[in-house]
């Protein structure tokens, strides 16, 4: 892949909370380097506290990273880029007194989208996550599949060309999570956004990725690239073939020893301070 | 069903709410008619009622009922500009909350009413000492409410906003305030309510006017009757204001 169609650049990026000797120094990303294409959706998987979520919170200037350079669409990355990057995070993120549609519209009021845009686009973005009759719930009255679809809704809206998702699916169960990624691999074969998708299951990341970084333990840093080679939308059918076996059990073998390293520093953190693992 | 079930158990509850509230009444009218309680101490009911109707037509409530409702006003405007100013840039910072949070409700604590003289050397014997407590008091619940409205807005939010470009005017009106009100407003309905109360009870203590100060005259007058209606009276605008607050308040919610 060559560097100059590269939309996210990484450089050597280490980061750590607090200072060394405090209670709360951690160490969560090592001298991590990474290259996201344009126009690829890359899966960033790891153990818990491997870093991934920081990575991909420097890369879209929500934290600053301790050293090394993040590049995206050429420019650095030195807070938040509005119109070159959406989020759409864990938990929904949605205002909660605010509509479905109130919640899009002010997504993109937030970005400085003229006020006549706002509405076609925000039907728009509704229309392409199946929630076109939920423009006047609130929140609290969507289950939490359709709270994360409004999110994406929101996120789409604002037309970014790098879209960045942390975990979107992690809170939902098996099922409508399962549902949630086909319809992302729909839309996703539409449009040629850069996405990159942090996720626990190995199953969705071989599912929507085009390449998936799989992370070490922490302190993290990138172990492995595998590329995805099967062209989007990726039917259903995909999740039983061959080749999506090959590839997740690839990944399992990768991760396996870093999940077991990540339990295990958890656990001598956790006796470091004197409690007990929890069960 | 289930909401059938629920309205009927609202109806009961409504019913023993109303039931006990008459037998208070009839207690205290068994008790002035019947078992010979002095009228100087319990006047009769029916006594209060004929008095009460005569107060409203006449209208000779209504200069005291101005003076406390002004005096209300007037120290509920100050608390909560006060309290929600000092609040909100409180709540900017999270040093200012570890020193004033503990603060302000180690004050609140304390019955501020006991300065009520002190309130009345400074401010005399008119309303600017009630209303200087009534500020003094309301001012705590309101300033604790709002810091803790607006240090506690999920940090969530605020990132989410400001990763969609949100100016700071834009995050202070369509995240934090929204975020925020709640709990806001619930520190303003207990700051109205014992701002209320204090005014009042001031009134009865050190005052020239209001009705608090009313009450206490018809009671020095022995006028057992007519002072209990105007406790009605009172009680009825406590509740008719305690109701308008808490509708207010209601309206502003969205958790």
């Amino acid at each position: 892949m060559a560097t100059a169609e590269a939309a996210i650049k990484v450089r050597g990026v280490s980061h750590q909370f607090g200072e060394e000797g405090e209670q709360r120094y951690v160490r969560a990303l090592a001298d991590t380097s990474l290259d996201v294409a344009r126009g690829e959706l890359m899966c960033l998987i790891g153990p818990s506290g491997c870093g991934k979520s920081t990575l991909l919170n420097i890369m879209g200037g929500l934290m600053t990273s301790s050293s090394g350079d993040a590049e995206v669409l050429g420019k650095a990355v030195a807070g938040p880029m509005p119109r070159d990057i959406a989020f759409v995070f864990q938990e929904s993120a949605l205002f909660p007194w605010n509509t479905v549609i109130e919640n899009i519209e002010l997504g993109m009021t937030f970005q400085g989208v003229a006020k006549s845009e706002r509405a076609t686009r925000a039907r728009r973005a509704l229309e392409a996550v199946g929630l076109k009759e939920f423009a006047q719930h609130y929140p609290s009255q969507l289950s939490g599949g359709m709270r994360q679809r409004a999110a994406l809704a929101r996120a789409l809206s604002l037309e970014t060309p790098i879209l960045l998702m942390d975990e979107p699916f992690g809170a939902l169960d098996e099922q409508t999570r399962m549902i949630l990624g086909e319809d992302l691999s729909v839309l996703l074969a539409r449009s040629d956004k850069t996405i990159v998708f942090v996720t626990h299951s190995l199953g969705e990341a071989v599912f929507l990725a085009d390449r998936v970084a799989v992370f070490s333990a922490r302190p993290g840093t990138i172990k492995q690239v595998i590329a995805v080679d099967e062209p989007h939308p990726r039917k259903p059918e995909f999740v039983t073939s061959a080749k999506f076996t090959a590839l997740r059990n690839q990944l399992y073998g990768l991760l396996h020893d870093e999940i077991r390293k990540a339990v295990l520093q958890s656990g001598l953190r956790a006796a470091d301070r004197g409690e007990t693992e929890p069960a | 069903m289930i909401s059938a079930r629920r309205n009927r158990d609202a109806v009961a509850s409504r019913l023993v709410q109303v039931g006990f509230l008459v037998a208070v009444i009839l207690l205290w009218y068994l008790a002035a008619t019947r078992w010979g309680v002095n009228r100087l101490l319990l006047p009769n009911p029916v006594a209060v009622f004929d008095d009460l109707i005569d107060i409203l037509r006449s209208g000779e409530y209504i200069e005291d009922l101005k003076v406390t409702l002004g005096e209300l006003a007037a120290a509920f405007a100050i608390s909560v500009t006060g309290g929600v100013t000092l609040g909100y840039v409180i709540s900017r910072s999270p040093y200012a909350i570890r020193v004033f949070e503990p603060l302000f409700a180690a004050i609140y604590a304390i019955p501020i009413v006991l300065f009520l003289p002190l309130f009345v050397l400074f401010f005399g014997l008119g309303p600017a000492s009630k209303i200087a407590l009534g500020a003094a008091i309301s001012f705590f619940p309101i300033a604790i409410n709002t810091v803790t409205a607006f240090g506690n807005v999920d940090r969530l939010f605020v990132t989410a906003a400001r990763s969609m470009g949100a100016s700071e005017y834009r995050l202070f009106r369509n995240v934090l305030l929204p975020a925020a009100l709640p709990v806001v407003l619930s520190g303003l309905r207990m700051g109205f309510t014992i701002a209320l109360l204090s005014i009042i009870g001031s009134e009865t203590l050190a005052s020239l006017a209001g009705l608090g100060h009313r009450i206490v005259q018809l009671a020095e007058s022995m006028e057992m009757a007519r002072m209990f209606a105007y406790i009605v009276f009172v009680i009825a605008i406590a509740a008719i204001l305690n109701a308008v607050v808490s509708v207010l308040e209601a309206r502003g919610r969205w958790n």
